[in-house]
């Protein structure tokens, strides 16, 4: 293995731009995808893991459905569903930009595992708060609103702290479809300038902060919605 | 408005000659790196529960670095390092079953320290106290009841491991997802191709996972 050669970041890429600027971007764009489909999960998945909880045969069947599938696809053939097969079928969402059909795949592909968990948070909740609700007059929905979710989504905080890590390294499978980020800029560059190992490490390593950079707000979240004398909210 | 689709073309032909050569190659390296991420991650659940700072640490470090970067990169990083480290370039078939099988001991490890944290402490002391040697223990006593405890986690585990296969699409190995779409574009018919495997996969998946939880239901019944 030759020597380490650093400067490769401050050569040209033909484009315009060094090798850095290209990098910088590339992160810009994972964590593009991340944040973005981080919203779609957070939102499909807590809607479908409240589905499974109600008392409707229906709606608990839908939302076991929904879990199924998104659960027991590999997260590449997703993409490629999304990028390949869901435009050609409705051809309304031809010119939908990649990155959008991207965050739609890894949305709903992360939505699954977050559905597990939000029920999973709901259930962990006695069952007499839900009778406690409903007996003092408030409709489901508001029993929901009031009573169940509040307590349920500071329950799931951690594990829904490793998913967002985990859609962080997920977003790398954008790759397949030419998004341009991280995983894409490492192996263009590693091609374009047979720089491997100091190519990869960068990115490595802006995957690294990247995750430890989610891992804090999240713990941060977690320390303001604390509730004093309930689980973990020692104040 | 929808365009028609046409499976017509997946004939048995297409599918003994693109298809089943990867599936073949994506079974193959589930059940290595299955097989030998579980022998590598008890061995580095055992290292980290040891006590001694020299094990617990070079264990540590390498589940938690491992678990930290994404998949793909490192498929990427051992494609690139394993040629420079043996010195002559290596296929991406035999890459991607080292890597995967390196990548999921640190996986498997996580699991299975959970499952030797699951047998109570007295057992170990108390076959201490008849004599036994640590590795009569571990063998004898903690490990047979720490694979049983975490044996459908271990299986959940293979079936995430079974869809992460498909990433070997990054070195361009021929996996079950390359099959489909080698058929997809020789066919020129890639929406159909790429539906097939989503089903197929689908499938496979859904089938082991229910499979798993009536395992889950026998073994709760028997302790």
């Amino acid at each position: 293995m030759g020597k380490w050669d650093w400067q490769v970041f401050l050569q040209d890429t033909g484009g315009g731009r060094t090798y850095l600027e290209w990098l910088m971007s590339a992160w810009g764009w994972t964590l593009s995808v991340a944040i973005l489909s981080l919203i779609v999960a957070l939102i499909v998945g807590s809607l479908m893991g409240i589905l499974r909880t109600t008392p409707s045969k229906l709606l608990v069947a839908i939302g076991e459905c929904w879990t199924e599938l998104f659960r027991n696809i590999p997260l590449l053939v997703q993409i490629f569903l999304w990028y390949h097969v869901i435009p050609s079928i409705f051809l309304v969402l031809r010119g939908l930009p990649s990155i959008i059909l991207v965050v739609f795949a890894l949305g709903f592909f992360t939505s699954a595992r977050i559905s597990e968990q939000v029920k999973a948070g709901i259930q962990a909740l006695p069952k007499g708060q839900r009778y406690a609700g409903l007996a003092m007059g408030l409709t489901l929905p508001q029993t929901y609103r009031y009573v169940l979710l509040p307590m349920a989504f500071r329950i799931v905080i951690p594990p829904l702290t490793s998913e967002s890590m985990n859609i962080v390294k997920n977003s790398s499978v954008a790759f397949a479809v030419s998004i341009a980020e991280l995983t894409m800029f490492a192996m263009q560059a590693q091609e374009e300038t047979s720089r491997g190992i100091e190519v990869y490490l960068a990115v490595t390593g802006l995957y690294f902060i990247s995750a430890f950079a989610i891992n804090r707000v999240a713990m941060f979240i977690e320390h303001r919605v604390q509730v004093p004398g309930m689980i973990g909210g020692g104040k | 408005m929808m365009t028609a689709l046409d499976f017509s073309f997946l004939n048995w032909n297409v599918v003994s000659n693109f298809i089943l050569k990867g599936l073949i190659f994506s079974t193959q390296l589930t059940v290595i790196a299955m097989l030998g991420g579980i022998a590598i991650g008890t061995a580095l659940a055992l290292m980290r529960l040891s006590g001694i700072k020299w094990l617990v640490m070079p264990a540590a470090f390498y589940v938690n670095t491992l678990r930290s970067i994404p998949l793909v990169m490192v498929i990427l990083w051992f494609f690139l390092l394993i040629p420079l480290l043996i010195g002559r370039p290596m296929g991406a078939e035999l890459s991607a079953i080292i890597t995967f099988t390196i990548f999921e001991a640190a996986y498997y490890s996580e699991i299975m320290r959970a499952g030797i944290q699951s047998v109570p402490k007295g057992q170990v002391y108390a076959g201490y106290a008849v004599g036994m040697t640590y590795k009569q223990c571990m063998q004898l006593i903690v490990l047979p009841q720490a694979f049983r405890n975490m044996l459908p986690v271990l299986l959940t585990q293979t079936i995430i491991l079974f869809q992460d296969t498909s990433l070997v699409y990054a070195i361009g190995a021929y996996d079950l997802l390359k099959g489909f779409e080698v058929a997809g574009k020789n066919f020129n018919r890639p929406v159909e191709t790429y539906l097939t495997a989503a089903v197929v996969y689908f499938i496979i998946c859904f089938g082991l996972s229910m499979l798993v939880r009536q395992l889950q239901k026998k073994i709760a019944i028997i302790r």
